[in-house]
């Protein structure tokens, strides 16, 4: 996957300063600063509980800030939230159609819920089934859709009013690979007309497909920049990718070599991050001697797994000191 | 503004249409109730057990007898000779009452001096003790001057007439609180799932992302149950009024608008508990008992408010019921207009506003 060159023409659609939620003394988003500009594919990169539904929900108006403020399409966050719903989408991490409505029932009553009517309404519910794909099916109950039809047709409903921004959290949770890659067509289809797409994420694939991406971790914002930006963390040739036996073991032995800063495990390989490129000698060395002998080792471009894991450690390490 | 709630109204009714379970459960289940409970509920003492004995066997005790007979409250179960067998026939219930007549009676009358009977009664069930007792004073008022075979021209005499329900029929009495009671909860437990199934499934979360405003979405969805609890009202005033006799005798105009008024209550209260339950179970249980008990209890559909202690009679002026109840039987029984029952249209009126409001300030800020 490519990562496009930040996009957008430089109007700022969704803004947020030193924006924080406690929930009691927990601290769910901690002073998150950032801006988006129109056209862009803005990515919310964190695990479960990072605070990335916290902030979109901040960012929609359905939860007023502890403190700092934002804007969203020209509108305040905090004291016009009745405004700034009629400027965005939001698909929720949880099922936003009626399982016992049809599809065409679905997109009139959302249609009206944005207020639509008439031609317009019309007009739009048409798109909706088209971008999902949905011509043959309009008059089928939403259940017995397939995951990924269900998916573009929740998108497709929450653009019905052609918001300027929309807010997808964790839009292709629980659908298949070619069900994901249909669905990011369409937001790559959104964004090439203009509109904002803010999307969290803990997909380091879709993360990919994002022109900018914010790391965050324990409601704090670590990190944001362009994913080749982002990936420039580390020196060149500096992670490398290693295929051996037993790579669980090998993992503890390699982690005690001098010049190795972190080693992880990605599927059945290893990523090893050293400080500088010429250390490949002294992993493959070791791992012989230890008995791993490696089948492969070689430099590779850094995931954004790399990344996320890197920035977290050195967030910790800061905090510890 | 009206585009929105129109929408949200169709979409409900939609899956109301396609829920037909729960729109069976809706229109079905007051009929069910109202026949259970006109049939069951009823005050009314028939077929009471009586044991005779008569001890004077004359003409004139016979008469008595007889007047008890066929009063048709009554039914003779045993003819003794003495009450030594009555503690037998009472103690087993084949007696609910026993009425004895001395040897003296017919001497006593002859002779103009007053004289006495024994009504025996199984007190153990007050209430149907209470009524026969009742029954009982009547027939003996009625007969004592056939007895005496003149016509008795008492200085004072009282003549009880009872209007609006000459025969004391309880079903008369009991219908509109059965109404109201049936309401009361098919439309607190419909307005209170409909809104909790939101926030279970989730759709809650999207719709207020959307320009709907929580008292847009609130009308929007309780305007269809509304519709289902008129249909529904009509339906148990209907079928009240083809099986027990319960008259309608004003205007059938005024009984949709005090309808409506107490619907729109309970489905405010509907909503207030939506807010307070995250699932559809706990929503069901808050309902049933906020809206069952206090419109059984307290609302004077079975006891009456006057005779309640004091606080509870304080506490009965919140529960919508009591004001339904009070006006619908003016209406129905009665006949009478708004100039009588405004006071209760009015406590209705406050009612539904009072919910509604806090049911839409509870539903912007938990939401």
């Amino acid at each position: 996957m490519s990562s496009p060159a930040p996009a957008g023409d430089g109007e700022i659609v969704v803004s947020a300063h030193d924006l924080s939620r406690s929930f009691g003394d927990f601290v769910a988003v901690d002073r998150v600063s950032f801006e988006v500009t129109r056209g862009e594919i803005f990515g919310f990169l964190g695990s479960n509980g990072a605070g990335k539904t916290t902030t979109i929900r901040m960012l929609c108006g359905l939860l007023a800030p502890t403190s700092g403020s934002g804007t969203v399409a020209g509108y305040d966050i905090a004291t016009q939230a009745d405004r700034v719903k009629t400027r965005i989408g939001y698909m929720s991490q949880r099922f936003s159609l009626y399982a016992d409505l049809t599809v065409d029932e679905n997109l009139r009553f959302w249609g009206g819920a944005y207020g639509l009517w008439g031609d317009r309404l019309h007009r739009r519910r048409e798109w909706a089934v088209e971008a999902a794909g949905l011509e043959q099916r309009r008059h089928s109950l939403v259940r017995d859709l397939p995951g990924g039809f269900r998916q573009r047709l929740a998108l497709g409903s929450a653009l019905l009013h052609e918001p300027p921004v929309v807010f997808l959290d964790e839009p292709t949770g629980g659908v298949d690979p070619e069900a994901r890659r249909r669905f990011w067509d369409l937001i790559d289809d959104l964004v090439e007309a203009g509109t904002t797409v803010f999307v969290t994420t803990h997909s380091m694939d879709e993360a990919e497909r994002c022109h900018r991406v914010a790391l965050m971790h324990a409601g704090e914002l670590l990190a944001l920049d362009t994913v080749p930006a982002l990936k420039d963390v580390f020196p060149k040739d500096c992670v490398l990718e290693v295929g051996c036996p037993r790579a669980a073991d090998a993992m503890e032995r390699l982690e005690e070599v001098a010049g190795v800063e972190d080693v992880s495990l990605f599927g059945d390989r290893l990523h090893v991050v050293v400080d500088r490129p010429d250390r490949i000698g002294d992993v493959e060395t070791e791992l012989d001697t230890g008995g791993f002998t490696p089948f492969e080792v070689r430099a590779v471009t850094p995931s954004l797994e790399d990344v996320f894991i890197k920035v977290i450690r050195d967030a910790d390490a800061g905090e510890g000191t | 503004m009206i585009r929105r709630v129109l929408a949200v109204t169709v979409k409900e009714l939609l899956q109301l249409k396609r829920d037909w379970r729960t729109l069976i459960a809706l229109l079905g289940m007051p009929v069910v109730m109202l026949l259970i409970y006109g049939f069951a509920l009823s005050f009314d003492v028939q077929d009471i057990r009586l044991a005779v004995v008569d001890r004077s066997r004359t003409a004139e005790s016979r008469e008595l007898i007889q007047a008890f007979l066929q009063s048709g409250y009554f039914i003779r179960v045993a003819s003794l000779d003495d009450t030594r067998e009555l503690d037998g026939l009472l103690d087993s219930g084949r007696a609910q009452a026993a009425l004895v007549i001395d040897a003296g009676l017919a001497a006593d009358v002859a002779a103009r001096r007053p004289t006495s009977i024994q009504l025996v009664l199984d007190g153990s069930d007050s209430q149907t003790a209470s009524t026969i007792l009742g029954y009982a004073r009547q027939i003996v008022a009625a007969t004592a001057p056939e007895l005496l075979d003149v016509e008795l021209e008492p200085p004072v005499a009282a003549a009880p007439v009872v209007w609006y329900n000459p025969n004391l029929e309880s079903s008369i009495f009991l219908v509109p609180g059965l109404v109201a009671f049936i309401l009361m909860i098919t439309s607190v437990i419909a307005t209170a799932l409909a809104v909790v199934r939101e926030k279970e499934r989730g759709t809650m979360e999207s719709l207020r992302a959307t320009p709907l405003r929580a008292f847009e979405l609130l009308i929007g969805k309780t305007l269809p149950y509304l519709l289902v609890g008129s249909v529904a009202a009509a339906g148990s005033l209907g079928l009240a009024w083809l099986l027990f006799d319960v008259p309608i005798r004003g205007s059938i105009l005024w009984l949709a608008v005090l309808t409506v008024l107490f619907l729109a209550g309970g489905l405010g209260w509907g909503v207030l508990i939506s807010t307070l339950a995250d699932t559809q179970q706990v929503a069901f249980q808050m309902g049933l008992l906020s809206s069952m008990l206090p419109t059984l209890l307290l609302s004077g559909f079975v006891f009456p408010i006057s005779s309640m202690p004091a606080a509870l009679q304080v506490i009965s002026h919140i529960v919508p019921a009591r004001y339904f109840i009070a006006s619908l039987r003016e209406v129905m029984l009665k006949g009478v207009g708004p100039e009588v029952w405004w006071n209760d249209a009015l406590a209705l009126i406050v009612f539904g506003v009072v919910v509604m409001g806090l049911a839409t300030v509870r539903t912007v800020r938990s939401l």
